[in-house]
């Protein structure tokens, strides 16, 4: 198989596109395809920071690289959840992510630790507020969305960005169609508008297979945390991943297919244009300004004991890593 | 050379297997029952793609690539 470009040794062939590239063209191929996501969804202006949430996985490093590598403002933030399972999932994480940032001159990385910002790891919180049916996922996604927002907003980020890849997508698009959950259907695109308080949301890496993220932080020499969460064992979305993929093997294309006839069909044929949200009334949660649907505290507040909540401001802010510095 | 130093050494993550040689990398995964859009094949680090004939004595990684929760 050779480069469709230069016709030496292919390193990759992509069934859905029909195209085998080297590794210079694929790198090159894999950049200037981001770059024409973040344009057509209008994700990222030239001119703006953007805060990359990094996990140490090969989706969200490969994303700060190509931002780089594109020339945007690209700082990282990781949130240090205390997963150790006797892997020491956590601290390899971030091991990668320092390791990432001292091969990237001038990258500025946030750290939010919870154990020493909150005072419990992850596994201690989920345990303690008994959520989540002896997995901590759901209080591991309700902290990181609050820390998220929380981080962009109070250091100035307009936008947010996440390694999301069409897998991702796909894998959510099929759990809400099985299940008809029209609310998350109509919400479902590559980019979440901002509004006040709240960085913008993009997936510059909505339009590649899962296996061209992995293969291009490879191609990069990207060191990135191999091993998987310990708690995303049998997790519902790597099913539905392996599920599209023996669709995808018998019929190249299948995912690309369902995921971009999503979008299409709402951009272009109005799917869901007529949705209207439940009114639901909104409050700023009394404590951290975040919305909530019920007055008082937002779910993120009500995890933690008063004195931890209670702490100087100074306590919350995230440790600035800056390479070189 | 004997016969047993002919074989393919197939790692991936703690798994190892011993395959016969002259095999394309895709029909490798297909051989080991691993579907070919899930994982990336390598050989002394570096990425090859689906036709890349394997030969005798190499050693390949496979990369899984699904992962989330």
């Amino acid at each position: 198989m050779r480069c469709r470009k230069c016709r030496q040794k292919a390193v990759i062939n992509m069934r859905q596109h029909r195209l085998a590239l080297c590794r210079d063209h694929y790198v090159e191929w894999f950049q200037q395809q981001t770059a024409r996501t973040i344009k057509k969804y209008k994700m990222i202006r030239r001119d703006e920071p953007v805060l990359v949430a990094v996990s140490g996985g090969k989706d969200s490093l490969a994303l700060w690289d190509v931002l780089l590598e594109l020339g945007y403002r690209a700082d990282g933030f990781y949130l240090r959840l205390g997963i150790d399972e006797g892997i020491g999932y956590s601290d390899e994480s971030y091991a990668k992510i320092k390791q990432f940032v001292a091969q990237h001159p001038g990258t500025r990385l946030h750290v939010v630790d919870v154990k020493e910002t909150y005072g419990e790891t992850i596994p201690e919180v989920a345990r303690r507020v008994r959520r989540g049916r002896g997995k901590p996922c759901s209080v591991c996604g309700l902290i990181k969305r609050h820390e998220m927002n929380r981080v962009a907003y109070e250091l100035g980020y307009p936008v947010l960005a996440t390694g999301h890849n069409l897998d991702d997508e796909a894998a959510v698009l099929f759990s809400n169609t099985l299940n008809w959950q029209v609310g998350y259907l109509a919400r479902q695109y590559p980019v979440l508008p901002g509004r006040e308080g709240f960085a913008r949301k993009v997936k510059p890496f909505c339009r590649f297979y899962e296996r061209e993220t992995a293969a291009y932080a490879l191609l990069r020499g990207i060191d990135y945390m191999y091993e998987e969460c310990p708690f995303s064992v049998g997790a519902n979305t790597i099913y539905y991943k392996e599920l599209l993929n023996t669709l995808e093997r018998e019929r190249p294309g299948a995912k690309l297919h369902f995921y971009l006839s999503f979008l299409r069909a709402k951009e272009k044929e109005g799917l869901f244009a007529d949705w209207e949200e439940p009114s639901v009334e909104l409050h700023a949660c009394e404590r951290c300004g975040q919305p909530t649907s019920a007055p008082g505290r937002c779910a993120f507040c009500r995890l933690w004991p008063e004195d931890v909540l209670e702490q100087p401001h100074e306590s919350f802010v995230p440790l600035t890593l800056v390479e070189g510095a | 050379m004997s016969e047993q130093a002919e074989k393919v050494k197939v790692v991936l993550r703690r798994q190892t297997w011993e395959v016969e040689p002259g095999i394309t990398a895709r029909q490798l995964l297909e051989h080991l029952n691993l579907n070919p859009e899930s994982y990336l094949v390598t050989r002394d680090g570096e990425l090859i793609s689906d036709d890349t004939v394997i030969r005798p004595g190499d050693t390949i990684r496979l990369v899984a690539v699904i992962s989330g929760g």
